[in-house]
């Protein structure tokens, strides 16, 4: 019963439940959703998470930490933040991204010299893709080897760019 | 530059010293393991077109030929940390073993807490702690762009450290590279030594010894505490260590590095004070023996 749950708490860092049955706060992602996510959308397989957990600071910012598991804690950081979760369409994070999508099959779109440049400025660009639309992994190839840049959002013929102001560069 | 002529009895070769204090400081990254082989970091230098040199003592350290090393692929793909050369040194003679939990008490802005988490695999906890916030939003940043994930990151004073909001309750191992009066990096920023004063260094030398008693402490016993500064001062070095061994449990132990880093060892005189001669095994790093900026380094073994 969703009245029997509890409200998240921003400054505290909080363990996802494993399945969503075992939720005790509202509206928190399950490590079982996260994990489906991930395969569903990207083809990253749950195994490759098998030594992280994942917790909740902040209304839908979800971590992902490689480290012993200490209780709910109000420190400033634990791991990286990987997912956000609280809206209509889940989004990873550029830092999530260029750490584990090197694990993808799904959703990357491969980008040129120039696309790839363009895309790390955080500029948009129109480019063809016959794939699903919203969140995808920009890669490009970097000595023989795929290697992601960074998330864009993919909507109606355009890549548009998700890296943060802070993580643009001109390369 | 004249605060460093009071150092003339200790250092060998001081004109070279001096020298060497008044070139500027080349660039100089780390390769970041966790993200990428030091072949494929070297990889993606070469496709940006940059020249580098791997340092004879280290083969994950690079010197650059480059202006702007975060302009690179490297640098944007996390492959690689500009990090000052010498500052990789602590976390390597730390030495820590994946799985262990690691206190680094002085941890912004972030360079020796991921080399840390580098040389552990990415497996373990570094507790990151540092008691600047706006200092710790540059450790985050450096954490997500390097890709660590075993990074817990607190807010506090470390002279009076709380494992309260941890699961732990000891460390294995404890990095204190404290605040200090900066002199070694006067390569990197000529003003330093501008705002010098014995005052000020004696002021430093106090936190010092708060925050290095607190982490011996917060360590377990047979666990190790490496202790640093980019400075000379025998006040902000030998003597912090000095004060630590009078009123902890711990002693001076050998450090085990490439033999291609050059070294003094460290001082027991200084003006009418006399240090243990244990101190002898701490390592004094000036600017003239490898070409970098100026370190000190003791490392200490817990109630043995």
């Amino acid at each position: 019963m969703a009245d029997d749950l509890e409200t998240n708490v921003g400054q505290q860092f909080d363990r996802l439940p494993a399945t969503d049955a075992d939720r005790t706060v509202e509206g928190r992602a399950s490590r079982e959703a996260v994990l489906e996510y991930f395969e569903d959308r990207f083809g990253i397989p749950p195994e490759t998470f098998e030594e992280h957990t994942f917790w909740e600071k902040g209304a839908g910012k979800i971590w992902i930490y490689g480290g012993e598991s200490p209780s709910p804690a109000e420190i400033e950081a634990l791991g990286m933040t990987c997912l956000r979760t609280r809206q209509d369409h889940w989004k990873p994070t550029t830092d999530f991204v260029q750490r584990f999508g090197r694990h993808a099959t799904r959703c990357v779109v491969d980008l040129s010299d120039a696309e790839a440049t363009r895309f790390a400025a955080g500029e948009d660009q129109s480019l063809e893709w016959d794939g699903d639309w919203g969140y995808l992994i920009a890669a490009h190839d970097v000595d023989g080897d795929r290697e992601p840049i960074g998330v864009g959002l993919y909507l109606h013929d355009e890549l548009r760019s998700m890296i943060p102001k802070g993580r643009r560069r001109s390369l | 530059m004249e605060p460093l002529e009071r150092y003339r009895p200790i250092v060998d070769d001081f004109e070279a010293f001096r020298a060497a204090c008044e070139r500027p400081l080349g660039i100089a990254v780390r390769v970041n393991t966790i993200k990428a082989s030091v072949e494929r970091a070297i990889a993606t230098l070469e496709h940006d077109g940059i020249a580098y040199e791997q340092a004879a003592w280290n083969p994950r350290v690079l010197r650059l030929e480059t202006d702007s090393p975060g302009s690179t692929w490297a640098s944007f793909h996390g492959f690689v940390h500009t990090q000052e050369e010498v500052s990789a040194v602590p976390p390597v003679v730390l030495d820590p073993e994946p799985g262990e939990t690691v206190f680094d008490a002085c941890a912004a802005p972030g360079g020796k807490a991921t080399q840390l988490a580098a040389l552990m695999a990415d497996r373990g906890t570094v507790v990151a702690n540092d008691s600047n916030l706006g200092r710790l939003s540059a450790l985050r940043f450096n954490a997500e762009r390097l890709g660590a994930t075993s990074l817990a990151v607190t807010h506090q004073d470390a002279r009076n450290f709380s494992f309260a909001p941890l699961a732990v309750d000891q460390f294995d191992h404890a990095l204190v590279d404290a605040p200090c009066s900066c002199e070694g990096t006067i390569r990197k920023n000529p003003t330093t030594l501008e705002d010098w004063s014995e005052d000020h260094v004696h002021s430093v030398a106090g936190i010092q010894k708060g925050i290095l008693r607190r982490a011996v402490q917060a360590t377990c016993t047979g666990g190790t505490v490496v202790y640093s500064t980019c400075t000379f001062a025998p006040e902000e070095n030998e003597a912090v260590v000095q004060h630590v061994l009078d009123a902890e449990d711990c002693r001076v132990v050998d450090v085990d590095l490439d033999p291609n880093l050059e070294y003094a060892p460290g001082v027991t005189e200084w003006n009418d004070e006399t240090y243990d001669s244990s101190l002898e095994r701490a390592l004094r790093i000036y600017p003239h023996h490898n070409d970098t900026g100026g370190f000190f380094v003791a490392k200490l073994e817990v109630g043995a």
